[in-house]
């Protein structure tokens, strides 16, 4: 006798629940309880189960148990799987294809090549010799271990990602920014996909690709990544001065040209926080994404952790942190430039 | 004055609120400003605004903050939509615009100066001076040498590469004017313009858009809540109060007679003898006064006058206008036009 019996008595279901009589698997507690031996059911007020599908699934055996639940999702989704895969494989494969090609680039393209080009570009984007300096005794130094090319692959799948996240994110944030309806259904799915464990979305993602296909990893560091730089376009352009803004309406400005000659450029400070944040948030899902074949410095954690190499996995997450402190210092000064050159009325 | 008029606002209503029409309707029914706020949670921004703007002068609307001015002036080129009622430029009615018409309008006729400047921050003050030629699609080399002029003309020169950051709140304004100037509209609207200065810079703000004025003869709509800035820039001036228009007409005639114990406050505080003139408390009269200790002319003020006579209350001057003598003015009338309308004052209350 189940606590609950008398639920299904009072609702007349006792014959719904006969049908279904055939011997269900057991569930751990019963197994537990039978082990026991206890298998009369306590009566005491102490004791007294919450109504929870399994307890009432004791009651009667037509009721489903909880692990019904967790199972009818994964066929739900087995079965919409091959016609989701129809739309998404299309759709995602020049992902693959940049990834791949980013990273082919990055392999063939010579040590006396691309350390030179990089510094260039830093010195570019920041106009400090103090920072180049800095990038060139950093890559020197992975180098020198030996960490050359675990490096670049890491880099080359990060600039990817945060490529297509700047490309897809900023056009989301001013959507955003430019509908509060657009807000009030965006915020609640960008933060579901802040919150989310990492590793949780490569779960689905590996039923709908496979596992050597580089898109995977890509799409997981994307929805992960993404969502700084949609967040802080939106607070940027929301954030733009009203009387600016309405000087601009006075003097008869299109959408458009407010759009390009006034929001963007004076949300810029915060649309480059945004791909500040993105860079570091796609450096640290890279690492979980080499559980799903992501090359990179990843690996070797990943060696480190499931061989206990602890020398290898130390020293590739110390280059990890050598990266995240470039991409950081990189992006902060380039901003640090911006936002000098457009500094509010000081008065 | 038969000037053209240029802006003409007629039954102007406003109702802010989530149903401004059925608030509207209650409004018509007599329901004050106060009951609306109460009753429907809808507030009264403008309650039948009739006023006539000439072309070539300066009005200048008046009144404490909350009394719906700067509602008011965006209603013009509809930054502000209204509720009820009409506004025609130019004789066209503006609300009848599409969005097309509605830029063109706000890109060619008229032009707007603010109370926080709103200069655009990434751009030069050049940039900053082209902006209205810059919208229409031009590159700042056509239109350097107009707004390295304009830029010039108030006062600015040199000064083109620099930001907006980089100049005093006082330049900033001088190039929220020039913007204004460089537009070539011929309407100017300037919200408060000179609200957020120093009283100092204020003054030289103030002598500059005169010194403009009189050369350009722009038709200017000036939002102002400093009584003494209002005397001193209008030709026409239009007192509100919670959305209401108390008095409007010239200012010298709003000074001497005024109808609302609001504006009697107000006007209690003033510089009389700085703010009159001659031609409005003279008597009229062409006949030649017996012992005339000089002549005057009909726009000098009191303040003037009185240095004149060295304080000696006997004495009469004549009162010219282009040559002729328009009227005789007494030491002693001058006198008790300096006291402020006290006794009115009282009776009024």
């Amino acid at each position: 006798m189940a606590t609950y019996d008398f639920v299904f008595d009072k609702l007349g279901l006792k014959e719904w629940c006969a049908q279904n009589q055939t011997e269900t698997p057991l569930s751990m507690r019963e197994l537990l309880a039978r082990s026991r031996g206890d298998t009369e059911s306590s009566t005491s007020i102490w004791e007294l189960p919450f109504p929870s599908m399994d307890a009432l699934n004791e009651a009667c055996r037509s009721f489903p148990q909880s692990r019904d639940l967790t199972k009818g999702l994964e066929n739900g989704f087995l079965s919409i799987k091959d016609t989701l895969s129809i739309f998404l494989d299309p759709l995602t494969q020049p992902l693959s294809w940049f990834l791949d090609g980013a990273l082919h680039i990055m392999q063939i393209t010579p040590w006396w090549i691309m350390i030179p080009l990089m510094l260039v570009i830093v010195l570019l984007v920041t106009k400090s010799w103090k920072l180049v300096t800095f990038v060139g005794i950093s890559i020197a130094g992975l180098a020198f271990i030996d960490h050359y090319d675990y490096a670049m692959q890491t880099l080359a799948i990060i600039f990817v990602c945060a490529f297509i996240c700047v490309l897809f994110g900023v056009p989301i944030g001013i959507a955003m920014s430019r509908s509060d309806r657009m807000q009030r259904y965006t915020i609640p799915i960008l933060d579901m996909l802040q919150t989310l464990p990492p590793f949780v979305y490569l779960i689905p993602l590996i039923f709908l690709f496979s596992v050597t296909e580089s898109k995977l990893y890509g799409i997981a560091i994307i929805l992960y990544a993404i969502v700084p730089v949609i967040r802080l376009t939106n607070l940027g352009i929301r954030l733009v001065d009203k009387d600016v803004i309405e000087a601009a309406d006075a003097f008869g400005m299109t959408k458009r040209q407010k759009l390009f000659r006034v929001q963007i450029p004076l949300a810029l400070p915060n649309i480059m926080a945004g791909v500040n944040q993105t860079i570091m948030m796609s450096l640290a899902m890279v690492v979980i994404a080499s559980l799903v074949s992501a090359p990179g410095l990843g690996v070797l954690v990943l060696r480190g952790i499931r061989n206990l190499e602890l020398g290898v996995g130390l020293v590739a997450g110390l280059g990890i942190v050598v990266l995240a402190v470039i991409l950081d210092r990189v992006t902060k000064t380039s901003l640090a430039r911006i936002n000098a050159s457009q500094k509010n009325e000081a008065d | 004055m038969n000037q053209e008029i240029k802006i003409s606002i007629r039954n102007l209503y406003k109702v802010f609120g989530p149903e401004p029409l059925t608030a509207m309707q209650a409004v018509k029914e007599g329901m004050t400003k106060s009951e609306l706020l109460e009753k429907q949670n809808h507030v009264l921004g403008l309650h039948d605004i009739n006023v006539d703007m000439k072309a070539g002068q300066i009005t200048v609307i008046m009144g404490l903050s909350g009394s719906g001015k700067s509602t008011l002036i965006r209603h013009l080129n509809r930054l502000i939509e209204p509720t009820e009622g009409s506004i025609h430029v130019n004789g066209d009615d503006v609300l009848t615009y599409d969005e097309e018409a509605l830029r063109k309008l706000r890109r060619e006729e008229m032009s707007m100066v603010f109370q926080k400047f709103a200069l655009l921050p990434h751009k030069t003050v050049l940039e900053n001076t082209g902006l209205a030629l810059w919208i229409k699609g031009n590159e700042v080399k056509q239109f350097e040498e107009e707004a390295t002029k304009w830029l010039a003309r108030v006062g600015l020169q040199g000064h083109e590469n620099q930001y907006p950051h980089q100049l005093s709140g006082g330049m900033q304004q001088r190039v929220g004017i020039a913007r204004a100037l460089t537009s070539n509209s011929p309407i100017m609207l300037m919200d408060e313009a000179f609200s957020a200065l120093d009283p100092l810079i204020r003054t030289d703000m103030q002598d500059l858009l005169l010194d403009l004025q009189r050369e350009l003869k722009k038709t200017i709509v000036f939002i102002t809540h400093d009584l003494d800035e209002a005397l001193k820039l209008a030709d026409h001036l239009v007192i509100l109060k919670d959305g209401f228009v108390v008095q409007q007409g010239e200012p010298q005639e709003i000074v001497m007679h005024p109808n609302d114990p609001y504006i009697i406050d107000f006007i209690s505080d003033i510089n009389r003898a700085r703010v009159l003139r001659a031609y409005s408390i003279m008597d009229k009269t062409t006949q030649a006064p017996e012992n005339s200790a000089g002549q005057v002319s009909s726009t000098t003020n009191l303040e003037e006058i009185i240095a004149m006579s060295h304080g000696d209350t006997s004495l009469v001057y004549q009162v010219m206008k282009d040559g002729e003598q328009v009227g005789t003015l007494s030491m002693q009338s001058l006198v008790k036009a300096l006291v402020p309308t006290h006794s009115a004052t009282r009776a009024v209350r």
